[in-house]
C-alpha cells in the first residue's frame, strides 16, 4: 500500500521514531485522511502545513490519542503500538501544545507544569523539588523572559504562556513534542523568541512537530515540511530542498507547477 | 548559551529576599488588585471600632467578645464548607437547611435510638456526605446547574426538616457533650495550653516550610519576615486567650463563666485541617485548577466530576456540623434551624472573605474572616438596639461592597495582568 506512495523522500538522519503508515479516517460520510504517510525524526523539527481542512488536526489528534485512526499503521521506534487514548500517547513520550495552551490562570507556572501530575511526598505536595525542577527545565531551555516562578499564568504575556505550556511538555522526559499554530496570536518579537525555543527543543534532541499556517515561521525553522492536502498527505520534504513558493503550491494545489513534488489526488 | 543559562541561575536564586523586597513585592500585588484578605480585616477593624466608640463597654467587655465568636461560629463552619464549591465557580443553595436535617438526624439517632453522641454525630456527617454525593452527581454527572439543584434540593430538605420535627415542634438535644460546644469553655490551663500549642505550631509550620524552600535553593524571604508573622500571631492568640480567661459572668455567685469557648477548638481544628486540605494536597491542587480552567484540568488528566462531586460532599458534611453547631447553641433543632438568613450570610461571608463567586479563587480563612464581619454587624448593631430590618440592610450593604471591592481588584487585576 504505501510502496505506491511516489513522493521523494529525503535521506534520513535516522530511522524516524513515529511512522505512519497508511493512515485512514473517516467522520460518518466525510473522508478526512487518504493513506496519509508521515515520518517524525529525532532531533528534527518537522513542519506540518496545509490548507484549512486537510485534516492537520484530525492528524494530530489520531497522534496523541484523542481519537483512533480508522485504518493504517502507527509505528513508534519502529515498533506498531496501539494508542486508545492520551495516556497512552502520553506514557510513549507523546506531548501535545494545543493552540489554547490549556493553562490555568489563576494558578502560577510551577504548578501549571505539573498540573495533573503533582509530585508528593507521604501524599503531600513536594512544592520545593516542583519549584526547583521547573526552574531547571525553563534554565535548560534558556527561557529568559520568566521573572519568577511563582507568578501567576494570567500575569504572562502570550508569548510567556505558550513558553510555560511548551516548558509544561518537556517536562516528562518527552521524546516527540507536536506544537499546535503556537505562533499564531504572537507579536513579532515573541514569534521569533517561540520559534527559538521551537529550534533548541530539536536541538536537545526531541523530535518536534510544528503545525503552522505561516510559511516564514516553517522556512525559518523547520528541518523538514510535510503537506497535506485534501486529506493527502503530497509531500514530506526536506526544507532545504523547496522554496517557499513550491511549498505554497503544495498547500494550495497539491503539487508543483513544474511537477517536481507532489502528487494531485494522491496516487494508488 | 551556557554562559547565559548560569547568569540565569544566579538570577533566580537570590538566596535572601529582605523585608524591603517582601514588603513592596505585597504592595506591588495590592496594587494590582491582589488584595487578599485585606478588606475583610479592615471591615473587622473599622467596625470594631465604630461599635467601641457607639456601644464602649457592651460592646468591648469579655462576656459579649465570647458571645460574638459563638454567634459566628456556626455561620463560619457553612461558610468553609461553601469555600470548596465557590472555588469551582458553583453554588450550593441547600447547605443551610443540609445542615438543619442532618442536625435533626443527629438529635433523632440520639434521642430515639439511644446513639452515643459519637456515633451519632458522625452519622450526621455521613449524611450530609451523601446529600452532596447526590447533588454533585446531578451536577456533574447529568449536567443540571448547580444553582437549580441546589435550589430544589433547598426546597426538598425544607419539607423534611419539617416533616421530621413536625410542624412548631422541636427535637431537643440533651446529651451534655454536643451541649457543651456552644455552651462550655474549656478549663483555663487547657485553653492556655491549646493557645500555646497553636502558637507553636504556627512559628514551627512557618520555620520548617522555609528551611525546606532554603535547602533547595530556592528564594526565600529573611528569617526577619517569620520572626515578624509568628510574633504577631503570637501577639493576637495570647491576648484573645487572655481576654476569654477573664470572668465574665455577671453574677459570679449564681455560676462562673470563664475560659476559652470550646467551639474555638472545632473551628480552628477546621480552619487548619481545610487549608492543609486545599493548599498541601494533590486533590486542593485540582480544586482549583477545576474552578480555573476546568477544560485544561480535564486535559491534564484530572477527574474534573470526581472533584466537583468531592467538594459538593465536602460542602454538605460541613454543612451538617454547622447544623449540629446551630442546634447546640438552641439546645434544640427547629422547623427553622439552618434555614431563614443562614445560608446567605455563609455565602456572603465567605465573598465578603474574599472568594470569588467566579471560581478558581478562595481560602478557607475567607469564610472566618467574612463571618467575623457578619457576626460583628449583627452584635453590635443589635446590642445598639436597631431593629433587626436594619441590621439586614447594613449586611447587604456590607456585602454589596465585598462584591464591588472583589469586583474592581479583579478588573484592576486584569489590567495588571493579575487574577
Amino acid at each position: 500500500m504505501t510502496a505506491t506512495q511516489t513522493e521523494p523522500r529525503p535521506a534520513a538522519t535516522d530511522e524516524p521514531i513515529l511512522s505512519l503508515r497508511g493512515i485512514e479516517k473517516s467522520f460518518g460520510a466525510v473522508h478526512v485522511l487518504r493513506n496519509v504517510d508521515l515520518d517524525v525524526r529525532l532531533g528534527q523539527v518537522t513542519a506540518l502545513v496545509g490548507d484549512n481542512g486537510a485534516g492537520k488536526s484530525t492528524l494530530i489528534k489520531g497522534v496523541a490519542g484523542i481519537h483512533g485512526f480508522d485504518r493504517g499503521e502507527y509505528l513508534f521506534e519502529g515498533k506498531p503500538v496501539t494508542v486508545h487514548n492520551p495516556r497512552d500517547a502520553n506514557d510513549l513520550g507523546i506531548e501535545v501544545v494545543y493552540q489554547d495552551l490549556a493553562l490555568c490562570d489563576n494558578l502560577d507556572v510551577v504548578h501549571n507544569m505539573y498540573l495533573g501530575r503533582e509530585l508528593t511526598s507521604s501524599g503531600l505536595l513536594d512544592e520545593a523539588t516542583m519549584e526547583t525542577r521547573a526552574r531547571e527545565t525553563l534554565n535548560g531551555l534558556s527561557v529568559r523572559t520568566l521573572q519568577s516562578v511563582r507568578t501567576p499564568v494570567a500575569s504572562l504575556s502570550g508569548g510567556q504562556r505558550q513558553t510555560v505550556a511548551i516548558a509544561r511538555s518537556v517536562l516528562w522526559n518527552s521524546r516527540i513534542v507536536i506544537l499546535d499554530e503556537p505562533t499564531a496570536a504572537l507579536g513579532v518579537a515573541q514569534t521569533e523568541q517561540v520559534l527559538a525555543l521551537v529550534r533548541r527543543l530539536a536541538d536537545k534532541g526531541l523530535a518536534v512537530v510544528l503545525i503552522s499556517h505561516n510559511m516564514n515561521d516553517v522556512m525559518q525553522v523547520a528541518d523538514d515540511i510535510a503537506v497535506l492536502y485534501l486529506g493527502t498527505m503530497v509531500a514530506q520534504v526536506k526544507t532545504s530542498e523547496v522554496t517557499h513558493n513550491q511549498v505554497v503550491e503544495l498547500i494550495t494545489a497539491g503539487q508543483t507547477s513544474d511537477g517536481k513534488f507532489g502528487t494531485k489526488g494522491a496516487d494508488a | 548559551m551556557s554562559a547565559q543559562t548560569e547568569a540565569q541561575t544566579e538570577d533566580v536564586t537570590t538566596e535572601h529576599q529582605s523585608l524591603g523586597t517582601v514588603f513592596s513585592d505585597y504592595r506591588t500585588r495590592v496594587r494590582g488588585g491582589d488584595v487578599g484578605a485585606l478588606p475583610a480585616l479592615a471591615g473587622v477593624v473599622v467596625l470594631a471600632i465604630v461599635f467601641t466608640i457607639l456601644s464602649g463597654n457592651d460592646f468591648t467587655n469579655a462576656y459579649n467578645f465570647s458571645n460574638l465568636i459563638l454567634q459566628g461560629s456556626a455561620i463560619t463552619v457553612f461558610a468553609m464548607g461553601l469555600v470548596f464549591v465557590l472555588l469551582l465557580g458553583e453554588i450550593d443553595l441547600s447547605a443551610g437547611y443540609t445542615g438543619g436535617v442532618c442536625a435533626a438526624f443527629v438529635g433523632k439517632l440520639m434521642n430515639d435510638h439511644g446513639f452515643n453522641w459519637v456515633p451519632a454525630l458522625l452519622g450526621g456527617i455521613v449524611l450530609g456526605a451523601l446529600v452532596g454525593l447526590v447533588i454533585g452527581l446531578l451536577v456533574s454527572r447529568l449536567g443540571v446547574p448547580s444553582f437549580v439543584v441546589t435550589l430544589a434540593f433547598f426546597l426538598a430538605l425544607q419539607g423534611i426538616l419539617l416533616l421530621m420535627t413536625g410542624a412548631g415542634g422541636t427535637i431537643p438535644y440533651r446529651d451534655s457533650h454536643i451541649l457543651a460546644i456552644m455552651n462550655k469553655n474549656m478549663p483555663l490551663w487547657l485553653g492556655w495550653t491549646f493557645a500555646a500549642v497553636t502558637v507553636a505550631a504556627f512559628a514551627a509550620l512557618g520555620f520548617t516550610r522555609r528551611l525546606a524552600r532554603a535547602r533547595a535553593g530556592l528564594p526565600t524571604p529573611t528569617l526577619l519576615v517569620w520572626a515578624l508573622k509568628s510574633v504577631a500571631f503570637t501577639v493576637v492568640v495570647i491576648a484573645a486567650t487572655a481576654y476569654l480567661s477573664k470572668e465574665r459572668s455577671r453574677n459570679v455567685f449564681l455560676a462562673s463563666l470563664k475560659g476559652v469557648p470550646i467551639v474555638i477548638v472545632i473551628v480552628a481544628g477546621l480552619l487548619v485541617f481545610l487549608t492543609f486540605l486545599l493548599t498541601r494536597t494533590a486533590w486542593g491542587r485540582h480544586v482549583y485548577a477545576v474552578g480555573g480552567n476546568a477544560e485544561a484540568a480535564r486535559r491534564a488528566g484530572i477527574n474534573v466530576s470526581r472533584v466537583r462531586i468531592s467538594c459538593f460532599m465536602m460542602c454538605s458534611a460541613l454543612a451538617a456540623v454547622g447544623g449540629v453547631l446551630l442546634a447546640s447553641r438552641t439546645n434544640s433543632v427547629n422547623p427553622t434551624t439552618g434555614g431563614t438568613d443562614t445560608l446567605l450570610f455563609a455565602v456572603g461571608a465567605a465573598v465578603i472573605g474574599g472568594t470569588s463567586l467566579f471560581g478558581g479563587k478562595g481560602r478557607v480563612l475567607d469564610a472566618l474572616l467574612g463571618a467575623a464581619v457578619i457576626a460583628i454587624i449583627t452584635n453590635g448593631m443589635t446590642l445598639q438596639g436597631q431593629p433587626q430590618g436594619r441590621v439586614y440592610m447594613i449586611t447587604g450593604l456590607v456585602l454589596l461592597l465585598a462584591a464591588s471591592v472583589d469586583a474592581v481588584s479583579r478588573r484592576r487585576a486584569a489590567a495588571t495582568g493579575r487574577v
